[in-house]
């Protein structure tokens, strides 16, 4: 506990909960009513930094014993912490700056908060609202700014209605599909008085998230899985999300259909599951990505059809008809036209598709899909993910360096990525086997989530190990969150996959730009030239440095950082530069052109595509 | 791609307007025109939209309206089940000699000269679209000086209310 230093020995209206206190009306200020609202909504930690407007709320955020607050170095950081607690926990994340720059640096987390539908309440000070227009010192209309990036915004000029407006943020950001939600607060609102009482009901008539599935449309799906020979459940974020993933088991099981699980739903069903074909997409395996192309049913669920998994539109799942399932309805039949629409949440829709399923192996009528089993699992077989070293290569692969990472840690713990080839190995390399373990950033694509998401989570589950797998260019846009680490007793594992370049831009430069290498040379570890000095700076920050360059050191490595529990420990992994991510499908093109490996594509034997009309 | 009249009820609240219309176009969507006034309940504003898109498109744009916080509810206008107005405002040129006529045309359109000049005058005009397409083309040989014109704003026809219907139709 970082504050403990600062912290005040708590007085006895402090122990008092919060409900109770919520229950009867006091006398307080915005700001302390900002604090008793928090409270009474249940949140355990905040990341922010301080400034001019926001300064009234620190002051009684320094007395509550309920709320932890967390300093940390840059907003951005605040952002993805809050982020990477979220997506750890399943609850919201907060996170708190001041007006101007200090909220437009929450910009990018909120964005990438918005496109991964991760519950997130940002909390902003405004400057006083007979300022606001005038250009006043460190004004920037963030409520603005972030219109098109939050799923609701508040501006508060009103003592009064800060409470009400922080129940409605948290209900908002939580429920329906989850998403960022902005309250800023103007300064006077904060300073002024009012009468604190915890609202007992939300009034929001506009926003009633449809929940349960229409059963005339289960039915209709039950009838297209019915008629199905080849069908692939495609299975999104949104299931964890809705926290549904042993609901999902259950449906998976009883239907014996081949399934595949997006970026933002790796270990939503256990990455061991005989069904299971991996991940679909531009870096998506041989299995899944055939799967998904010759299938002709696709189930997807809190999945969004987007341009990295389908790759060329017109030809994605082209024999398929679609099943889709999302809690917001503006996903259904935007990219693809859906066959058999359903708006509710993935809980519901899957646990009554489970009934649906069921009752048809019961009447007798469910089809026997295990010559697809076979065929899909075939797939698996002969392209497994894998990844062999070029001949010259003396440097280790990095996808060895991830896949130990993850075998020696298991399945229990948390891993963070940033963005880029670490990011795509991470995904495919560690086995995960149960929801909210791995975090990454999969819409917005933001490099330098890793450590402080990883930061967050490690708060929210203090007992898992949480590591940040990292690049080189990404690790350097935001680590400075270690101090925030060190000084707060958050020990979490940082991997740098140092490849002394931005890797997937550069193997975007060795395939499609004729091997010319601008600017994506970071100089981080090829010709020894070592700026900066990733073991030296993490010296710097209280973190245990170390390095590790050889292929027979890197198990030796991992564990050493394994034990060490006390401080966050950050390990250089120097790892070949050449290496690249497959199996890939090049940006727009058809699925069915994805290639194992440089210029070698799998090859289909005549059998299987002929079996394909009968079947 | 055709003209759809969307109707939509907004809770009538600071920067709503903002949302709506930033919504509709960092999606991609064209507004030809946009009205916003108070309804019969203090609390609800109206918008009347009208977006020049496809089916698909109209989906989409109808969805994510749907999706704000202070939208209540988004009705598409058909045109041959409601009403249909815009307001025009045309200042024309004219001397002693044209005014007379200028006048008999207003007559025929069934539209208002609300001010007169020596050399021109304000006429005030009301009606659907097309309508006040065929009256500016008549006015065109005497000098437009001056067009304002409003959104067009609709309402069902018939004794129901957008309010009867359940909350989010569209």
């Amino acid at each position: 506990m970082g504050n403990e230093s600062t912290r005040q020995i708590p007085t006895p209206a402090d122990v008092v909960p919060a409900a109770k206190r919520a229950a009867a009306p006091q006398e307080v200020t915005g700001a302390q009513s900002l604090v008793l609202a928090l409270e009474a909504v249940g949140v355990e930690v905040v990341f922010g930094i301080p400034g001019g407007a926001i300064l009234p709320a620190y002051d009684p955020l320094l007395d509550s014993v309920k709320v932890r607050h967390i300093l940390v170095r840059h907003e951005q950081g605040a952002g993805h912490a809050a982020e990477g607690y979220a997506s750890a926990t399943g609850k919201v994340g907060v996170c708190m700056a001041t007006s101007g720059p200090g909220a437009t640096n929450l910009v990018t987390a909120i964005a990438d908060a918005y496109m991964d539908s991760v519950p997130m309440v940002a909390i902003t000070g405004q400057v006083n609202s007979r300022f606001i227009g005038t250009d006043a010192f460190q004004e920037a209309d963030i409520r603005g700014i972030t219109m098109p990036i939050t799923k609701h915004s508040y501006l508060v000029t009103q003592p009064g209605d800060v409470a009400t407006a922080i129940k409605e943020a948290f209900h908002i950001a939580s429920s329906g599909r989850p998403g960022p939600v902005l309250v800023d607060i103007t300064k006077d609102a904060m300073v002024g008085r009012t009468t604190f009482e915890w609202p007992t009901d939300i009034a929001l008539p506009g926003y009633k998230p449809v929940t349960r599935p229409h059963h005339k449309q289960i039915r209709a799906a039950a009838k297209l899985i019915r008629e199905s020979k080849r069908p692939v459940f495609y299975l999104g974020g949104g299931i964890i999300r809705a926290d549904a993933s042993e609901q999902l088991r259950e449906l998976v099981d009883l239907a014996g259909i081949p399934l595949v699980t997006t970026l933002m739903a790796r270990g939503v069903v256990p990455d061991s599951h005989p069904l299971h074909l991996g991940m679909p997409g531009m870096h998506g395996s041989v299995a899944a990505v055939t799967a998904l192309q010759k299938a002709d049913l696709l189930i997807a669920i809190g999945t969004r059809f987007d341009d990295r998994v389908t790759g060329d539109l017109a030809s994605f799942a082209p024999g398929a008809k679609v099943i889709h399932a999302d809690i917001d309805p503006a996903e259904i039949s935007k990219n693809r036209v859906a066959d058999v629409p359903i708006v509710g949440d993935a809980k519901a829709v899957i646990e009554d598709l489970a009934v649906a399923v069921r009752a048809d192996q019961n009447a007798g009528r469910a089809p026997d899909f295990t010559a697809w089993q076979e065929r899909t699992r075939g797939w698996a077989d002969t392209y497994p993910l894998g990844y062999s070293p070029a001949e010259d290569a003396t440097a280790i692969p990095p996808q060895y360096v991830i896949e130990r990472i993850g075998a020696l840690t298991g399945p229990e713990a948390v891993y963070a990525a940033g963005v880029g080839q670490h990011q795509m190995w991470a995904a495919q390399f560690v086995k995960y086997e149960r929801p909210n373990a791995w975090l990454n950033s999969g819409g917005l694509g933001t490099m330098g989530y890793s450590v402080p998401a990883a930061m967050g989570a490690k708060v929210g589950e203090p007992d898992r190990v949480v590591w940040a797998i990292d690049g080189d260019g990404c690790f350097q846009m935001t680590n400075q969150e270690l101090a925030t680490c060190v000084i707060n007793k958050i020990p979490i594992k940082v991997a740098v996959i140092n490849n002394s370049s931005l890797g997937m831009v550069r193997q975007w430069q060795t395939l499609f730009y004729n091997e010319r290498y601008s600017n994506t040379d970071l100089h981080t570890s090829a010709s020894g030239s070592r700026v900066p000095d990733f073991v030296k700076l993490a010296e710097a920050y209280g973190c245990v440095g170390l390095r590790c360059e050889k292929a027979e050191d890197v198990d030796a490595t991992i564990k050493k950082a394994l034990e060490i529990d006390d401080v966050p420990v950050v390990i250089d992994f120097v790892v070949e530069r050449d290496a690249m991510v497959w199996p890939m499908v090049p940006a727009g093109v058809s699925n069915d052109l994805v290639t194992t490996a440089r210029a070698m594509t799998p090859v289909w034997d005549r059998d299987d595509d002929a079996a394909e009309g009968e079947r | 791609m055709a003209r759809h009249t969307l109707s939509v009820l907004v809770e009538d609240k600071p920067g709503v307007l903002a949302r709506i219309s930033g919504l509709i176009s960092r999606r991609g969507f064209n507004i030809d025109s946009l009205a916003v006034g108070p309804t019969e309940n203090d609390d609800v504003s109206r918008m009347t939209i009208v977006v020049d898109v496809d089916e698909t498109a109209l989906e989409q744009v109808t969805k994510q309206l749907n999706k704000l916080i202070e939208v209540l509810k988004v009705v598409e206008l058909d045109d041959v089940a409601s009403v249909q107005r815009e307001l025009l405002l045309i200042k024309v040129r004219c001397d002693a000699h044209s005014r007379a006529e200028i006048v008999q045309i207003t007559q025929m359109f069934r539209c208002n000269v609300v001010d007169v000049g020596l050399d021109a005058v304000v006429i005030e005009a009301t009606g659907t679209p097309g309508k006040l397409d065929a009256l500016l083309e008549v006015l065109e040989p005497y000098g437009v000086r001056e067009i304002v014109q409003s959104g067009l704003v609709g309402v069902g026809r018939g004794g129901k209310s957008i309010t009867d219907r359940g909350r989010r139709s569209a």
